[in-house]
């Protein structure tokens, strides 16, 4: 993969399960070295579209290449050149964490002499060398996913596909896991393209692309995201919220109530619009408070909806149930 | 947390320094051999791990052979038939199909144990050809139970056959044969099934016939034609004839018991030779292996 060239690019890329069109014709592309998100509820079409890029789900129609290769025309040059780790575990619970590695190692043909240094390398990495010759099935959640990043970097991939690489895990466990991600990126020259429906996490992805029903309704940096929606909260606490209010209307045309005890409104470019505030409002401020749009903000806006309330739809309560008792 | 302290803050720029990048090598032979290797490999680990089930695996075959031998011996000394030949000897080479049989069933169930488990993924998605996986599987699979057969092999004395070394490997070897054959059959179920219950129901439906039909638990001379037919018919037969063969021939027997105990398998009147029966086994075992990869090339 020449500098330049996308680590992944996708085009048209659409996958149908039977009357259901999972995915519907997207396209994006991701820079080498870049984390890309997919941010979306469940069913939205973002495990699909990992499975057809790890070459796991067959596309429907359109095209995408990975580290170059196309998916389907290609599928073991994609293998070689990626590393997954799934929402579900993929450990042998029988076996010790080095031996998940190494059965991983001579899968990939990972060379001989170099197969202990390197395995060495990752399980420094995600905190778990002293820790290798335990069963996994001793291992605690958070173990078990940083054992699964550590294999699925064993063979140096190009791209990493992180599908929810912390679900269910506890927020600890989940900083730790981004503490690792962060790591490896300074440290590996890899692309990370992650799922999430944790809008947090998505604010640490270089870019993101928001997805519902299928389709890509958004793609760009978090902080773009948000600065397209234009509008800052501000919350003020006055002497008299009554007068702030119809000072507001009156000398700025801005439309505020009084939510949780403070004057709020929106407004464009909030931060440069306190000194205007202070000076014209002629109402005592006391307090002030100027936050930007969040991501649920975002995605509320292109969406209609919230996240939790999209995810409410869709039937995953089952699925973490089912995670719960496999524990 | 012990160890995290490299992964710290501080500890950061370690890893970058003495970065080892590895190689994918391009896919080939090599890398398919290593493949088959090394879920092989898992196979026997696994197995060593899993005592219980290393004991749980000797129970039947051990109550066959010393309970039900023991006990039927009787009936046919009171009757008088059996004249000079033990019943446990005589069920001892059933037997060892046995123990093969369930071993290698089970081996070939862990696949879908895999499968829900979700490591079948992390095998799948490997670039590597499916047929080194279930190759590897297969072979892994029996080995696995020939070791386990090897522990009623031990107990040939206690069923009055010799220990005689080239009779001991030549029974070894038929083990494997078919224990390969019969992991083959058990892989081939598991490529469509994605729950063990109904994997063992499955199985406990096919074995159990199986193993009633294949003349591992009374001789196949003088059966009706209707049994006689389904005997012929069955595959396993043909893992448990040479077997008997092998042991009777090592006994001292007059023509006529050798007849009536191990008078091997007849087409139309012409008795099948053991290298014939061996081949049939092999062939139907690379057959099902073959029908096992094509399965496992379509899956997801």
């Amino acid at each position: 993969m020449p500098d330049g060239e996308p680590a992944v690019e996708v085009d048209g890329l659409s996958k149908r399960f039977g009357d259901v069109e999972a995915v519907r014709g997207i396209e994006f592309s991701v820079r080498p070295g870049e984390v890309f998100g997919f941010l979306g509820p469940n069913g939205a079409g973002k495990s699909t579209t990992i499975n057809m890029l790890c070459t796991l789900l067959r596309p429907s129609g359109g095209r995408a290449l990975v580290a170059g290769h196309d998916v389907v025309r290609e599928r073991d040059a994609v293998r070689r050149n990626i590393g997954l780790v799934f929402q579900d575990t993929t450990l042998d619970g029988y076996l010790s964490g080095e031996q998940n590695l190494r059965f991983h190692a001579e899968l990939y043909g990972v060379p001989r002499q170099a197969v202990g240094e390197r395995m060495r390398q990752v399980l420094e990495m995600v905190g778990l060398w002293d820790r290798r010759g335990d069963l996994v099935q001793n291992y605690s959640g958070g173990m078990k996913r940083r054992l699964e990043i550590a294999r699925g970097l064993l063979h140096s991939p190009r791209v990493l596909f992180l599908d929810e690489p912390t679900v269910g895990l506890d927020p600890q466990t989940r900083a730790s896991i981004w503490d690792y991600i962060r790591q490896l990126k300074d440290a590996e020259e890899i692309t990370i393209f992650m799922t999430t429906h944790y809008m947090d996490e998505a604010e640490f992805c270089e870019r993101i692309a928001i997805m519902d029903s299928g389709t890509i309704v958004a793609l760009d940096t978090p902080e773009s995201l948000k600065a397209g929606i234009g509008e800052d909260r501000v919350r003020i606490q006055t002497s008299d919220d009554d007068a702030a209010i119809a000072a507001l209307e009156e000398r700025f045309g801005l439309a505020a109530v009084v939510s949780e005890g403070a004057v709020t409104f929106s407004v464009a470019a909030g931060e440069a619009f306190v000194p205007r505030l202070f000076a014209e409002l002629g109402v005592p401020i006391r307090s002030v408070n100027v936050s930007r749009p969040s991501l649920d903000d975002v995605f509320m806006s292109f969406t209609g909806t919230t996240i939790r309330d999209a995810e409410a739809g869709a039937g995953d309560r089952n699925r973490l149930t089912m995670r719960a008792m496999r524990r | 947390m012990p160890g995290s302290s490299a992964a710290g803050p501080g500890g950061r720029a370690a890893p970058v320094a003495g970065i080892v990048r590895v190689r994918v090598p391009e896919p080939g032979l090599r890398q398919d051999l290593r493949a088959v290797k090394i879920v092989l490999h898992r196979e026997l680990l696994r197995f060593w791990r899993d005592k219980l089930r290393m004991v749980s695996g000797l129970v039947q075959p051990v109550l066959w052979l010393l309970v039900m031998g023991t006990g039927l011996s009787n009936l046919m000394a009171t009757g008088g038939a059996g004249g000079g030949v033990d019943l446990r000897t005589f069920i001892f080479p059933g037997v060892c199909a046995m123990s093969v049989m369930f071993t290698a069933m089970f081996s070939a169930g862990s696949i879908v144990w895999d499968r829900e488990f979700g490591f079948l993924r992390e095998m799948l998605v490997a670039p590597v050809s499916r047929s080194s996986i279930v190759i590897g599987k297969c072979i892994g699979g029996a080995l696995v139970a020939t070791m386990q057969g090897a522990v009623i092999v031990a107990l040939a004395g206690l069923a009055g056959v010799p220990y005689d070394p080239v009779l001991l490997a030549q029974l070894m070897g038929m083990m494997f044969l078919g224990a390969f054959a019969l992991t083959g059959f058990g892989v081939m179920m598991a490529a469509r099934i994605t729950q063990m219950q109904s994997f063992f129901a499955l199985m406990q439906m096919a074995m159990l016939p199986m193993m009633f039909l294949s003349g591992a638990l009374y001789p196949l001379n003088g059966l009706p034609t209707w049994l006689s037919i389904l005997t012929k018919l069955n595959p396993l037969t043909y893992a448990v004839d040479p077997m008997r063969r092998a042991v009777f021939s090592r006994l001292d027997l007059s023509p006529e018991l050798q007849r009536t105990f191990s008078s091997g398998v007849t087409w139309n009147g012409w008795l099948v030779p053991v290298w014939l029966e061996l081949v049939l086994v092999a062939g139907i075992g690379a057959g099902l292996l073959g029908v096992a990869i094509l399965q496992f090339r379509h899956t997801d």
